[in-house]
C-alpha cells in the first residue's frame, strides 16, 4: 500500500504539470484561492470569459475532458489519468464550473445514445467550452421524485412538441443546450412513459427565467417550454425508455471521484489558528479542539476514501459504493462549520461585507449557501435512501406509485 | 405549583399575535430585508401604542408597569412574526439599563420616550472578533468624552442614543463604565454594515470625543452589563422560541401538503422524524424559557443560571428548527421567494447578538458550578 | 408565574411529609441514595422484601397508589397530590420499582374493563404489594409491532386455552398476575382479533425464564404458555377488543409525568466537578463544558416541562404533549453521558468493578443499560412516530398490514 504513482501516472503527471505550469492563467491565482463555496467570483474578469478561455486553451493541446475519446474532443486519457489531470489541474479547476453538467452528465448520455455524426457534431464543442450544456430533469412537482415529472412532449410528423416547466436548471441562462426528459405517455407506469431528448435552448419557445435564491444569487433556473419542436432525430434512447436513459446520466454523476467535494474543514482550521481568543489562539481552546477534531477525522475520511476508489480505477477496475458517502458527509458538515466559525467570530459573525467580516466572509457565505447542497442533486433523505438500498441491499419503501397509470396518481391538487 | 403564564398573560400573547399578524406580514418583513429603511415605521408606532414597548417600563416612567412575564409573551410574538423593528435594542437592552442602573434623572429623561417609542436607543458592545472581554473593550472615556468605533451596532443608524461600554483606566472588570451618548450628537459617525440578515439592520459608530454622560458607577460597567444582558438573553429566548415553533409549523404545513412518490411527503418517516426532533427541541427550550421568565420577573437569585439555560437552549433549537425547515422544503426552501430564508437568517442572527453560543454554554456552566459551591457552603 | 403550593396542596404535602418522616425505612437512606441510576441495590438485603414491607405500610398508612378510589385500595387524591406525593416520597420510590407496571399499567386496565367483583378481588392486594404483576404484550414477532403477536387463546367451555410465547416481560420472574394480550381470530386484520385477560402467572403451563442481558442482568423474560386456561370471567373488555383495551394500558404509561426521569445529567455534573484533569477538574475543561452545557439544558428542559404538567394538573387541566419527549430525550442523553464520562476516566474506563472503577462503576453500568432504555416501551424511532403523527398531525406510514387478514400478512 502506497500513494505512489506508477512508473506511467508519473510521467503523465510530469507531463500535465509542466503543461499547466506553461499555460495556466497564473494572473487568476489569488481572486481563485478566496473563491471556492457557492460559486466562481472573480472581481477583474467575467468568470464565464475566464473560464471559456481556459477550457479553449486546454481543448487546443488535448486536455479538455481528456477521458472522452480524441474523435469527440477528447484524449483517450484513462480514469486514472484524468483523475491525477484533476489534482494537477487544482485551483484552474474551479475555471471549469460552467462545463462541469455538461461534460459529467450531458456528454456521456449524448455518447451513450446519440448517432454517430451527433456525437461528432456536439461533443467537440461541448468539450472545448465553446457550447454550454444543461441538464432539464427537475420539476415543481418533481425533486426527490424525478419520474414524477410532468413536461409533456407529444409527436407531430417528424417532430415532438413539448410544453411544460422545469426547475432548478443550473446554468440553464448561460446554455446554448440542453438533455430534456419528458413524458411522452401518461397512461403508463411513472417510470415507464419517459422519454429523453437533446434540444437547442434557443429554440423558439424556449424561456429561462432565473430563481432568486436565500443567498441572493441566481444561479438556479425555471426553464418554461411552450410549443418548442425537437426534431426526432434528437431523441435519445427509445420512446418511452427515459428513466433508463436518465439513469445513465445520474450514474455518471455519482462515478464522478469526489476528491473535491468542499467540507469547509481547512478554512476553519485556519480560522481557528489565527483568531485570538482571549487566552490565544482558539486552536488552543480545547473545546475548539474536540470540534476541530470531530470535523478533521470526516475530511480525512471523505480524502482517503477518495484515495481508495482513486487505487481501484489505477488498478482498472471500477470504484466500490464507499462514495456515495461524500455529499452526505460534506454538505452538513459544511453547515455545522460555518455555524461554529461564526460562532468563534462572535458579534463580527454576523456581518456578510468581506471587508468587515473575518476571512473575507467566507464562513457567512457558506452558512448562506450550504442549505442547498443538503438538497440539490439528492437531498440528504434520497441519499440516506440510496445507501441503504443500494449499497446494504435494504428493500426500497413501500411504493404506492410503481404500478399505477401517471394520471392516477395523487397529486395533492396541483 | 403555577409554572404557567397566567390568563391575561395568555390573552396578551393572542392579542399580540393578532396585531403582529395583521401589521407585521411577511410582505413588511421583506421590505425592510430589501430596503434601505432601517425598520417598519409604521409596525414601531403601532407597537408603542399597544402599549407593548412599556409593558415592563414602570408607570411613573410613562410605562404599562406590567412586567417582564408580559414582555416575554410579546417577545414570543416578536420572534414569531420576525417583526423588523428596534424593539430588542430599545425596550430589552436600553431600557433594562437604564432601569438597571440609570439615576433618577436619567430614568425621567429617557424611559417615557423609549416607552412611547419616541426615542430608539441601542447598545455599543463589540468592537472586534471573537468574544468580548473587558480588556477587549478599547473604547475609552474621560472627562465626558468617549472615543473609539463600535461594530456591529444593531440599530446604530437609527438609534438617537446609545449605552456604549468604555474603558475608563486600568484593566479587568473594574476599568469597564458604561456611558449614555447622543447619537445625533457631534463626534459620532455612523455607517450601515451588512449583516447575514438584512430585515434587522447594523452599523459601526466611530465615537471621537462625542459627549457621554456616565450610567451608573465608574467601574460597575461590567457588572450592570453582565446582568443586562442576562436579562436580555431571556427576552431574547422568548424570540427564539417563537421563531422556533413557527419555523416548526412551516414544516409541518409543507409535509401535509407536498407529494412525492404519489404520497404526502409527512408520511415517510426520514421526514417525520426530522419534524419530530424539532418538535424535541423545541419543546425544551420553552420549558427552559418559563424558567428563565420566572428568574427575570421574581428577581431571583436563579437568574444568572436560568438565563444562560434559556439562552443556550433556544439558540440550539431555533438553528435546528430553521434549518431543517429549509430541508424539508427541499429546493423551495432555498428560495427567496419561500419565507424558510428568513428564519433561518433571524436564528443565526439571533444566535451572535448576544455573544455566541459557545460563550453562553461556558457560562452556563461556570455559574451552575459557582451555585453549586454556594450550596455547599451553605 | 411560580412553583409555590395552593394552599391545599400545601397541606397535602405537609401531611405527607410528617407521614414519611415518621414511617420511611430510613436505615435504607444511604444505599438509596446510592441507588438511582443503575438500578436498586440494597447490599445485605432482598430488594422485593423491602420493597413490599415499604409499599405495605403505606397502604396500611392510606399512601398506596394514593390516586386509586378507596374501594381498590387507594385514597382518591387528585392528579395534582399523586405528583405531589411522588416528590414528598423522594427517594424511598424507589421502592416501588417492582410495582410499577402494576400499579402504572395493570391496575387501570383492570379498573376500566373488569367486572366489580374482579376489581374489589385483584386491586387492593396489588395497591399494598402483596401481589405482583407484570404486563405480557411484546413477542418476538410484536415489539414495536405489537399487533404483530401471535400468541393464540381459543375458548373450551367457559375457558381459554393459551399457546404462545411473550418476551421482554418485566418482572415476570417475581409476578403473580400478568395482563395477556392474546390473539382470538387470526382471520381478520391484525388490529381486529385480539382480546386481553388477566392470567395467573402460577397457573399450570407458564414457564418463566429470564433473559441474559448485555448489561448483565436479568429484569427483563421471556414467558411461555402451554395450554393454560383462563377462565372466560377474566377476560378484559369484549372479545377481539384487546387492541382498544392495550391502549388504555399504554396511555396510561404515557400520562404518567416523567418528574423523576433519570438523564444522567446530575451525576456526570459532580463527577466533571469531582474528576481531576492534567489541568484541575474536568469542569474546568471548555471543552468538558461545552458538553455538560448541551446535557444541562436538556436536563433542564425536561424538568421544566414536567413543571409545566404538573401545573396543569394543579389547574384541573390534562397536560399536553409535551411529556411524550421525556424518554426520548433521556435515553440517548445517558448513553451520550455514559460514553463521554468513561472517555474521561481514561484507560480506567474500561474497568467495570463497583471497587475499582472511577464513580462505583456508575457509568460503566449505564453505558451497557442505556441501549435498553432506548428501546424498552417503544424505540426512539416509534416515539418519533408517535410525536409526529399524534402531536404534529403527521399522516402514518404506508400499511401493508392493515386490512389484511392476519394470516395473509407476511411474516418470517
Amino acid at each position: 500500500m502506497n500513494f505512489d504513482d506508477t512508473p506511467q501516472e508519473a510521467a503523465f503527471r510530469a507531463e500535465a504539470k509542466s503543461w499547466i505550469a506553461a499555460n495556466a492563467p497564473k494572473a487568476l491565482e489569488p481572486e481563485l484561492k478566496t473563491s471556492g463555496f457557492g460559486g466562481l467570483y472573480l472581481g477583474s474578469v467575467d468568470p464565464m470569459q475566464a473560464a471559456k478561455a481556459w477550457q479553449k486553451k486546454k481543448a487546443a493541446a488535448g486536455w479538455a475532458c481528456l477521458h472522452w475519446p480524441k474523435d469527440y474532443g477528447g484524449r483517450g486519457a484513462s480514469p486514472i489519468e484524468r483523475v491525477i489531470w484533476g489534482q494537477e489541474e487544482g485551483l484552474y479547476a474551479k475555471l471549469s464550473a460552467p462545463f462541469t453538467i455538461g461534460h459529467g452528465m450531458c456528454g456521456p448520455t449524448v455518447m451513450a445514445f446519440a448517432s454517430e455524426d451527433q456525437k461528432r457534431e456536439r461533443l467537440p464543442p461541448l468539450a472545448s467550452g465553446e457550447e454550454i450544456w444543461c441538464q432539464l430533469f427537475s420539476e415543481p412537482a418533481a425533486g426527490s421524485d424525478l419520474a414524477g415529472l410532468r413536461t409533456r412532449a407529444e409527436k407531430d410528423g417528424d417532430d415532438w412538441v413539448v410544453n411544460g416547466q422545469k426547475i432548478w436548471t443550473s446554468g440553464a441562462q448561460h446554455s446554448d443546450w440542453g438533455l430534456l426528459l419528458t413524458r411522452t405517455d401518461p397512461s403508463v407506469a411513472k417510470h415507464k412513459g419517459l422519454t429523453m431528448f437533446f434540444l437547442n435552448m434557443r429554440s423558439p419557445g424556449v424561456e429561462v427565467r432565473p430563481i432568486r435564491q436565500m443567498n441572493d444569487q441566481r444561479t438556479f433556473n425555471e426553464v418554461f417550454f411552450e410549443n418548442v419542436r425537437i426534431p426526432d432525430a434528437q431523441r435519445l434512447g427509445a420512446v418511452g425508455q427515459g428513466w433508463q436513459v436518465s439513469l445513465t446520466t445520474l450514474m455518471n454523476e455519482r462515478l464522478s471521484i469526489g476528491s473535491g467535494m468542499p467540507t469547509g474543514f481547512p478554512d476553519l482550521f485556519e480560522l481557528a489558528c489565527q483568531l485570538e481568543t482571549p487566552d490565544g489562539p482558539a486552536v488552543d481552546d480545547p473545546a475548539v479542539r474536540a470540534k476541530l477534531a470531530d470535523w478533521a477525522v470526516k475530511a480525512s475520511g471523505l480524502r482517503f476514501t477518495a484515495f481508495r476508489a482513486l487505487s481501484a480505477l489505477s488498478k482498472g477496475e471500477t470504484p466500490g459504493p464507499e462514495n456515495s458517502i461524500g455529499k452526505l458527509v460534506a454538505g452538513s458538515m459544511m453547515q455545522d462549520i460555518a455555524k461554529f466559525a461564526l460562532d468563534l467570530e462572535g458579534h463580527a459573525g454576523l456581518l456578510t461585507d468581506p471587508d468587515d467580516a473575518p476571512a473575507l466572509a467566507k464562513f457567512q457565505t457558506m452558512l448562506l449557501r450550504s442549505p442547498a447542497t443538503r438538497i440539490e442533486g439528492g437531498s440528504d433523505e434520497i441519499l440516506r435512501n440510496i445507501i441503504a438500498e443500494r449499497v446494504l441491499g435494504l428493500p426500497p419503501d413501500i411504493r404506492v406509485d410503481k404500478d399505477v397509470a401517471f394520471n392516477a396518481i395523487p397529486t395533492g391538487g396541483r | 405549583m403555577n409554572f404557567d403564564f397566567s390568563d391575561e398573560q395568555k390573552q396578551l400573547r393572542d392579542s399580540a399575535r393578532r396585531f403582529l399578524e395583521k401589521q407585521s406580514p411577511v410582505a413588511v418583513v421583506r421590505r425592510v430585508l430589501e430596503g434601505d429603511e432601517g425598520y417598519d415605521k409604521e409596525l414601531w408606532k403601532g407597537l408603542a401604542e399597544m402599549g407593548f414597548t412599556g409593558a415592563a417600563i414602570p408607570e411613573e416612567f410613562g410605562g404599562a408597569g406590567l412586567g417582564h412575564l408580559e414582555l416575554c409573551v410579546i417577545a414570543e410574538e416578536l420572534g414569531r412574526s420576525l417583526a423588523p423593528t428596534p424593539f430588542s435594542s430599545s425596550i430589552y437592552l436600553a431600557a433594562e439599563f437604564l432601569m438597571a442602573a440609570g439615576s433618577e434623572e436619567q430614568k425621567a429623561k429617557y424611559l417615557p420616550k423609549l416607552a412611547s417609542g419616541e426615542w430608539i436607543g441601542t447598545f455599543a458592545f463589540a468592537e472586534g472578533v471573537g468574544e468580548v472581554t473587558p480588556d477587549r473593550i478599547a473604547s475609552g472615556a474621560s472627562q465626558g468624552k468617549l472615543s473609539g468605533t463600535k461594530v456591529p451596532v444593531p440599530d446604530g443608524e437609527i438609534a438617537d442614543f446609545a449605552v456604549v461600554a468604555a474603558n475608563t483606566g486600568g484593566s479587568g472588570v473594574r476599568s469597564v463604565s458604561l456611558f449614555l451618548v447622543d447619537l445625533s450628537g457631534a463626534g459620532v459617525t455612523r455607517t450601515p454594515v451588512k449583516t447575514i440578515d438584512p430585515s434587522r439592520k447594523h452599523a459601526r459608530i466611530a465615537f471621537d470625543g462625542a459627549a457621554a454622560e456616565p450610567l451608573g458607577a465608574a467601574g460597575e460597567g461590567w457588572s450592570i452589563l453582565t446582568n443586562v444582558l442576562d436579562r436580555a438573553a431571556v427576552l431574547t429566548a422568548f424570540e427564539q422560541v417563537g421563531g422556533s415553533d413557527r419555523a416548526l409549523e412551516m414544516a409541518r404545513d409543507y409535509a401535509l401538503e407536498r407529494i412525492a412518490f404519489g404520497r404526502q411527503i409527512g408520511s415517510f418517516q426520514a421526514i417525520k422524524h426530522i419534524l419530530a426532533d424539532m418538535y424535541v427541541s423545541a419543546t425544551l427550550a420553552r420549558s427552559n424559557c418559563y424558567w428563565g421568565a420566572y428568574a427575570l420577573s421574581t428577581g431571583s437569585a436563579e437568574l444568572p443560571e436560568a438565563a444562560a439555560t434559556a439562552r443556550v437552549s433556544a439558540t440550539q433549537a431555533f438553528q435546528h428548527c430553521s434549518t431543517n425547515n429549509i430541508q424539508v422544503h427541499g429546493g423551495m426552501g432555498f428560495t427567496w421567494q419561500f419565507d424558510c430564508h428568513l428564519y433561518y437568517k433571524r436564528s443565526n442572527l439571533l444566535a451572535l447578538n448576544l455573544g455566541s453560543l459557545s460563550q453562553w454554554e461556558n457560562k452556563l456552566i461556570e455559574r451552575m458550578r459557582a451555585g453549586n459551591s454556594a450550596k455547599d457552603a451553605a | 408565574m411560580n412553583f409555590d403550593d395552593t394552599p391545599e396542596e400545601a397541606k397535602f404535602r405537609a401531611v405527607a411529609r410528617e407521614w414519611i418522616g415518621a414511617n420511611a425505612p430510613h436505615e435504607l437512606d444511604a444505599d438509596l441514595k446510592r441507588s438511582g441510576m443503575g438500578g436498586l441495590r440494597l447490599p445485605g438485603r432482598d430488594v422485593l422484601t423491602e420493597s413490599k414491607a415499604w409499599q405495605k405500610k403505606k397502604a396500611d398508612g392510606g399512601w398506596a397508589v394514593p390516586h386509586w378510589p378507596k374501594d381498590y385500595g387507594g385514597r382518591g387524591a387528585t392528579p395534582i397530590e399523586r405528583v405531589i406525593w411522588q416528590q414528598e416520597e423522594g427517594i424511598y420510590n424507589q421502592l416501588s420499582a417492582p410495582f410499577a407496571i402494576g400499579q402504572g399499567m395493570c391496575g387501570p386496565t383492570v379498573m376500566a374493563y373488569a367486572d366489580e367483583d374482579i376489581k374489589r378481588h385483584y386491586l387492593p392486594p396489588l395497591a399494598s404489594g402483596e401481589k405482583v404483576w407484570c404486563q405480557l404484550f411484546s413477542e418476538p414477532a410484536g415489539g414495536s409491532d405489537v399487533a404483530a403477536l401471535r400468541t393464540r387463546a381459543e375458548k373450551d367451555g367457559d375457558d381459554w386455552i393459551i399457546n404462545g410465547q411473550k418476551i421482554w416481560t418485566s418482572g415476570a420472574q417475581f409476578s403473580d398476575y400478568g395482563i395477556l394480550l392474546t390473539r382470538t381470530d387470526p382471520n381478520v386484520p391484525k388490529h381486529a382479533g385480539l382480546t386481553m385477560f388477566i392470567v395467573d402467572m402460577h397457573a399450570p403451563g407458564v414457564e418463566v425464564r429470564p433473559i441474559h442481558q448485555m448489561s448483565g442482568g436479568r429484569e427483563f423474560n421471556e414467558v411461555f404458555f402451554e395450554n393454560v386456561r383462563i377462565p372466560d370471567s377474566h377476560r378484559l373488555g369484549a372479545v377481539n377488543d384487546g387492541w382498544q383495551v392495550s391502549l388504555t394500558t399504554l396511555m396510561n404509561e404515557r400520562m404518567s409525568i416523567g418528574t423523576r426521569l433519570n438523564t444522567g445529567f446530575p451525576e456526570i455534573f459532580e463527577f466533571c466537578s469531582r474528576f481531576e484533569l492534567p489541568d484541575g477538574p474536568a469542569i474546568d475543561d471548555p471543552a468538558v463544558r461545552a458538553k455538560l452545557a448541551t446535557w444541562a439544558v436538556k436536563a433542564s428542559g425536561l424538568r421544566y416541562t414536567a413543571f409545566r404538567a404538573i401545573s396543569s394538573l394543579s389547574k384541573g387541566e390534562r397536560p399536553g404533549p409535551e411529556n411524550s419527549i421525556g424518554k426520548l430525550v433521556a435515553g440517548v442523553m445517558t448513553q451520550d453521558i455514559a460514553k463521554f464520562a468513561m472517555e474521561l476516566e481514561g484507560e480506567a474506563g474500561i474497568l467495570a468493578d463497583p471497587d475499582e472503577a472511577p464513580a462505583a462503576a456508575l457509568f460503566q453500568n449505564l453505558l451497557v443499560r442505556s441501549p435498553g432504555m432506548r428501546i424498552a416501551g417503544g424505540t426512539d424511532e416509534i416515539l418519533r412516530n408517535i410525536i409526529a403523527e399524534r402531536v404534529l398531525g403527521l399522516p402514518g406510514d404506508i400499511r401493508v398490514d392493515k386490512k389484511v387478514p392476519f394470516n395473509q400478512v407476511p411474516n418470517r
